[in-house]
């Protein structure tokens, strides 16, 4: 099997299905012959035209308006938005149209659309292009939220959101775009609401989300060398969220770390906490931890954003804290 | 573009249809038959039926919450929509949008939006799905003075203009946001000079003379169909109520009653079809009546119509 990167893996997604589909339409600021500001649509442009590879002026908001008009009129549209960051540009068309459209007019229209957006978190870009804002989306009814965090999963969760006939926010991460995985020649779909169980183990469960998801796992080769057994779980989307899995972990570890590159408060860590809590109390041995990014606007200096975001450090600590207590 | 007799009276019912149903519309408000609030459009009438009068009924139509008369205008059913705003399960949307979200994709009206501006770049989508299926239909998209104040719509304007897409912006120009008078909030004396920021034509007619506007929308319409782009019409129009039902009062009092009787487009339009000898002059009154047993009898289903089950609650979240 041919490895491919994260990026690749996108790319080869939208090709795939841009050729099985020609209702699809890609939106989004540079993304034609230029290939996208990280190049995710490198060579769609020559291979499909300007027609359905539009570079648009600088207006997110618009881009997806324009994305939703689209799909209304029964196309299925992909907007990409540069850093998830602008997303604040375009939050009423994400969050406060395309999820309630087809509910408030009861079911008179769909909406086929994905808004592509990469976290940049931890390349230096400084607040305004660092955020890991996926607790937003996960609060909204009517939005589906994917978050790979490999070139396999990113593929066909990719190709599932361009069959899915509603709105989807699909959550990327530029710190993995350079990741690899082996990608199978034939065709695979992976289904939104099943979470992947990353590595198995019987100690502790850590549920991580994005670019903690390999640190997760650099977290667990290390546990296992004092012989802490970790179990990672990537819940791949958070809406649906595959509940099952995790509490079915946290009832065979009885211990569970959440995991992410967003800040602590609000997110969805606290969130799946709370879910356990409800479902699987009994199970846990100890309070559920949080290990996640501090509640401060994010630094350009290194040492200072070095500060800000956990890792494979943070979360061996915080197993060991939790496993010892 | 010449009207056959027949429309020009479609014209003349339509405008009363709308006219009865807003006023049937704030009275069952006030006796407290529904919650939230709602916004009339008497007497911007002409707007609404000139303008969608001019079109295809395959051409896709959206507007905003003050949206009741282009839903009528666009050919949807009176009855349908008064039990959506009563929140009943016979409503066009089962009573999940209520007054301010009407849709009705079987007459191609592609809805009402509650966020002002917020469905200008999907009528622009809209659009760009016609250039790109080929399907020779025009997108008209109504908002109002408030909404052309949005970024939004600038952003909007920009894209159809350089796509040339077969869109026609409606501007419904009442003069007022909630209070504020459009003297006070756009820096232009005719919101319709804005298009020229953006390379394409704009227009500014007497919104309450529904063959005025009948005539700027068939020219619009024409230019977007050839594939020439967009088309900004302003229509200069008269709203007689406060912004919304739930707004405080004051508005309009005095001097503005005048102007609205004399600005009013429905006796203004049948004197002019008695004038032209297109109908006998007590055609009018019999038109008026028939409107108002018809909306009548739309209150009286919508009423009599069953609440939805809480059942629903759960229903079209996801396709």
């Amino acid at each position: 099997m041919p490895e491919l990167t994260y990026a690749q893996a996108l790319n080869q997604a939208l090709r795939e299905e841009m050729w099985r589909d020609p209702n699809i339409v890609l939106l989004g600021e540079d993304i034609g012959k230029y290939g996208g500001v990280f190049g995710v649509t490198r060579g769609l442009y020559d291979e499909f035209g300007g027609a359905r590879v539009r570079d648009c002026p600088l207006n997110e908001a618009s881009i997806v308006g324009f994305g939703i008009g689209l799909a209304l009129a029964g196309m299925r549209a992909v907007t990409e938005l540069e850093f998830m960051d602008f997303c604040t540009y375009a939050m009423d068309q994400i969050t406060n149209q395309a999820p309630k459209l087809r509910y408030i007019w009861g079911g008179q229209v769909k909406v086929p659309l994905v808004v592509r957006m990469p976290i940049v978190a931890e390349l230096g870009f400084g607040s305004q292009h660092s955020q890991s804002l996926e607790a937003w989306f996960m609060h909204v009814p009517g939005l589906k939220v994917a978050i790979p965090s490999t070139a396999y999963d990113a593929k066909g969760l990719l190709k599932t959101a361009l069959r899915d006939d509603n709105p989807i926010v699909f959550i990327e991460n530029v710190k993995l775009y350079a990741t690899k995985s082996e990608i199978p020649d034939d065709e695979y779909l992976i289904s939104f609401g099943k979470a992947d169980i990353k590595r198995e183990g019987d100690a502790v469960t850590i549920v991580a989300i994005s670019a903690m998801v390999p640190e997760a796992l650099q977290a667990a080769d290390e546990l296992a060398r004092v012989g802490i057994s970790a179990e990672v779980i990537d819940p791949r989307t958070l809406a649906p969220l595959d509940a099952d899995t995790i509490i079915a972990s946290v009832q065979k570890t009885g211990r569970l770390i959440v995991a992410h590159k967003a800040h602590k408060t609000g997110g969805v860590g606290a969130e799946i906490a709370q879910l356990v809590s409800e479902r699987a109390f009994d199970a846990l041995d100890a309070p559920v931890v949080r290990v996640a990014a501090q509640d401060v606007p994010i630094a350009a200096s290194q040492p200072l954003e070095a500060a800000t975001f956990p890792g494979a450090k943070e979360l061996v600590s915080a197993a060991r804290k939790l496993v010892n207590r | 573009m010449e009207l056959i007799t027949a429309k020009q009276i479609e014209l003349l019912k339509q405008m009363w249809r709308i006219r009865c149903f807003e006023e049937q519309a704030i009275r069952l408000y006030g006796e407290g038959y529904y919650r939230g609030s709602t916004h009339p459009y008497i007497g911007q009438e002409a707007t609404a039926v000139g303008a969608c009068a001019a079109l295809r009924p395959t051409d896709p139509v959206l507007a905003t919450y003050r949206g009741h008369g282009v839903c009528i205008a666009k050919g949807s059913d009176p009855q349908r929509m008064m039990a959506e705003i009563l929140g009943k399960e016979t409503g066009l949307c089962h009573g999940k949008g209520g007054s301010m979200h009407l849709a009705d994709a079987s007459v191609g009206f592609v809805g009402s939006n509650a966020v002002v501006s917020a469905h200008i770049p999907m009528a622009g989508g809209v659009a760009l799905a016609q250039q790109l299926n080929h399907t020779g239909a025009v997108v008209a998209c109504f908002f109002g003075d408030g909404a052309s104040c949005e970024g939004i719509f600038y952003e909007t304007c920009n894209m159809a203009a350089l796509w040339k897409l077969p869109l026609v912006f409606v501007v419904e120009n009442n003069e007022f946001a909630i209070s504020t008078h459009v003297s006070e909030s756009i820096s232009v004396p005719h919101i319709a000079q804005r298009a020229q920021a953006f390379g394409f034509p704009g227009v500014t007619v007497d919104g309450c003379d529904v063959l005025a506007v009948y005539a700027a929308m068939s020219a619009a319409a024409a230019r977007a169909r050839s594939g020439d782009g967009p088309t900004l019409v302003e229509a200069q129009t008269i709203r007689w109520t406060r912004h919304s039902a739930v707004s405080a009062g004051g508005y309009g009092a005095g001097k503005d009653a005048e102007r609205w009787r004399a600005t009013d487009p429905i006796p203004r339009y049948s004197e002019w079809l008695v004038t032209q000898e297109l109908i006998a002059p007590d055609e009018p009154a019999r038109i008026e009546q028939a409107a108002r047993a018809e909306i009548e009898r739309a209150v009286k289903f919508a009423i009599e119509s069953p609440l939805p089950a809480v059942e629903q609650l759960h229903e079209d979240i996801f396709a």
